[in-house]
């Protein structure tokens, strides 16, 4: 076991919320800045992502991890990567971590431990070539392999969406996107409906002009029942994307990998359709269950809980400013709620400039650039690309009132 | 033989500036980019199954590529049972599928 590390503020977790944390509490104070991550290279999931924006130009998410990197080393900041979690104490002067590189101690904790995504155990998700959508995402776009030759994807959501154009762009052929059969994991989520009232919510990043411009119509007119009634039972292509709301996957099949799926036709609420089974070929599925906050940590240090589902699931109770109701702990980024990324950086800056108003350097300045740095975080989530849910303002608004009332 | 499933030319990506390298897996001999997670490297030589399932024998791979799901356990000689997700390739390194733990509840000890 090396010798114990002692630093001013921790964090856990070198993402676009980390990273952001990081480089702003550096960029302006003489401070001890250590940042942790579980995989062999600091970006966490900008690694991965793009997408093109509103003017057409493309956001590259190593591009700006590349950028946040250079500032932390600018600034001092250590980053220490391949690093695993496993223990948090509470001290009387802060928290002692314990990690596979030995244990540290810090005056303050920042969790950005980002999200997970839940599983669809569809009959057949343990063979090699299925694998969650991230993973997918990971090797096409981090490593440059291709999870596959030619794939399919089950589940319809934001990061499906998102996630097979990347896909594609890479060149990876895909011969579906379509729900899991519903009669096995029978939830509103998973009806052809449930997914057309979701495609309407993706605004500006809808995947092709008709549902931008319909989406808002459909929303307002509660049109989605209909919409799935009449969605053409090959599907369309959006985005070049083959999706298919009338489909549904029943299950994988292969000996000791994919080799194949079978789909069926599927009724506008989800219910297979007699005798329409039939069999594609591919080498890989990619499983698109949605992201759930990875808050394992807030637990062990015994943070308070509330489940809130526009949110993606346990979010540990916190204040507007980041704050924890245990000492010197903060959270931001995905852990708080499921976002995007631009989001997730806005926190980050969020935080920094709340840990140091706490640690009382030049108060009176400090609270402007915090109640700033909140506003900030307000503004990108309302012009962000994609809307994860409608109701997350009111949904955060809940965990504070929850936060005030526990301390 | 298959085509290898890198991507060599990513429109917007770019290529990847990291070294060729040797390694072993299961005693055959491979190559991959230093530094890359094994499960990488496998997985551009169209080697999917990494351990078999410790009751059922079957198949298993990389699931969730973040080192939460330990789906995709290898033995690496010298280090022991690692997640082939997370763990970086290095020059020479001798990778075996996964062995199955054991189970104190039905005795098996291991395979």
């Amino acid at each position: 076991m090396s010798e114990i590390q002692q630093t001013d503020l921790l964090i856990v977790g070198a993402g676009p919320a980390g990273l952001s944390a990081a480089a702003t509490i550096s960029a302006d104070h003489d401070f001890r800045v250590m940042v942790i991550d579980e995989f062999p290279e600091p970006g966490g999931r900008l690694l991965g992502q793009f997408h093109e924006e509103r003017d057409h130009s493309w956001w590259i998410g190593k591009t700006v991890a590349a950028d946040l990197i250079a500032q932390n080393t600018l600034a001092g900041v250590t980053i220490q990567c391949g690093v695993s979690v496993y223990g948090l104490e509470l001290l009387p002067d802060g928290w002692k971590v314990l990690t596979s590189n030995g244990d540290i101690h810090t005056k303050y904790l920042l969790l950005a431990t980002g999200a997970a995504e839940v599983p669809v155990p569809v009959s057949g998700w343990t063979l090699p070539g299925v694998m969650s959508i991230g993973a997918a995402q990971v090797m096409a776009n981090v490593h440059q392999v291709k999870p596959g030759e030619k794939g399919f994807i089950v589940g319809v959501n934001v990061l499906s969406l998102a996630i097979a154009r990347e896909l594609v762009v890479a060149g990876i052929e895909l011969e579906g996107i379509a729900l899991p059969s519903s009669d096995l994991f029978a939830t509103e989520e998973t009806t052809p409906v449930a997914a057309v009232e979701l495609l309407t919510r993706l605004s500006d990043a809808a995947p092709a002009p008709w549902m931008r411009w319909g989406g808002k119509l459909a929303q307002k007119m509660k049109l989605s029942r209909l919409i799935a009634s009449c969605f053409p039972k090959r599907g369309v292509k959006v985005w070049d994307l083959p999706l298919q709301l009338r489909t549904a996957l029943v299950s994988i099949q292969g000996v000791d990998q994919v080799e194949s799926v079978i789909v069926a036709d599927v009724t506008s609420s989800g219910e297979m359709i007699e005798g329409s089974q039939r069999e594609i070929e591919v080498d890989f599925v990619a499983i698109a269950g949605g992201l759930y906050p990875l808050a394992e940590l807030a637990a062990l240090a015994g943070c308070p809980f509330l489940y809130v589902s526009e949110l993606g699931g346990n979010i540990p109770i916190h204040n507007e400013r980041m704050k924890t109701t245990l000492p010197n702990l903060y959270v931001a980024g995905n852990i708080t709620g499921v976002e995007g990324a631009q989001v997730a950086m806005a926190q980050g800056r969020l935080v920094a400039h709340s840990i140091s108003y706490d640690a009382g350097w030049f108060a009176c300045e400090e609270e402007q650039k915090l109640l700033d740095a909140i506003d900030e975080v307000k503004e990108v989530r309302r012009s962000a690309m994609i809307q994860f849910h409608p109701e997350i303002d009111e949904a955060r608004k809940r965990i504070y009132e929850l936060f005030d009332h526990w301390t | 033989m298959k085509k290898s499933l890198r991507i060599s030319h990513h429109p917007l990506l770019g290529e990847m500036d990291k070294k060729v390298i040797s390694f072993t897996y299961n005693g055959e001999k491979l190559q991959g980019l230093e530094g890359e997670p094994i499960a990488v490297a496998l997985l551009a030589s169209h080697i999917r199954v990494l351990r078999r399932h410790e009751e059922s024998g079957s198949a298993r791979g990389l699931y969730c590529g973040i080192g939460h799901c330990m789906e995709c356990r290898v033995q690496v000689q010298g280090k022991g049972q690692v997640r082939a997700c997370l763990t970086p390739l290095q020059e020479g390194m001798e990778i075996q599928e996964g062995s199955r733990l054991p189970n104190a509840i039905t005795g098996r000890v291991d395979s």
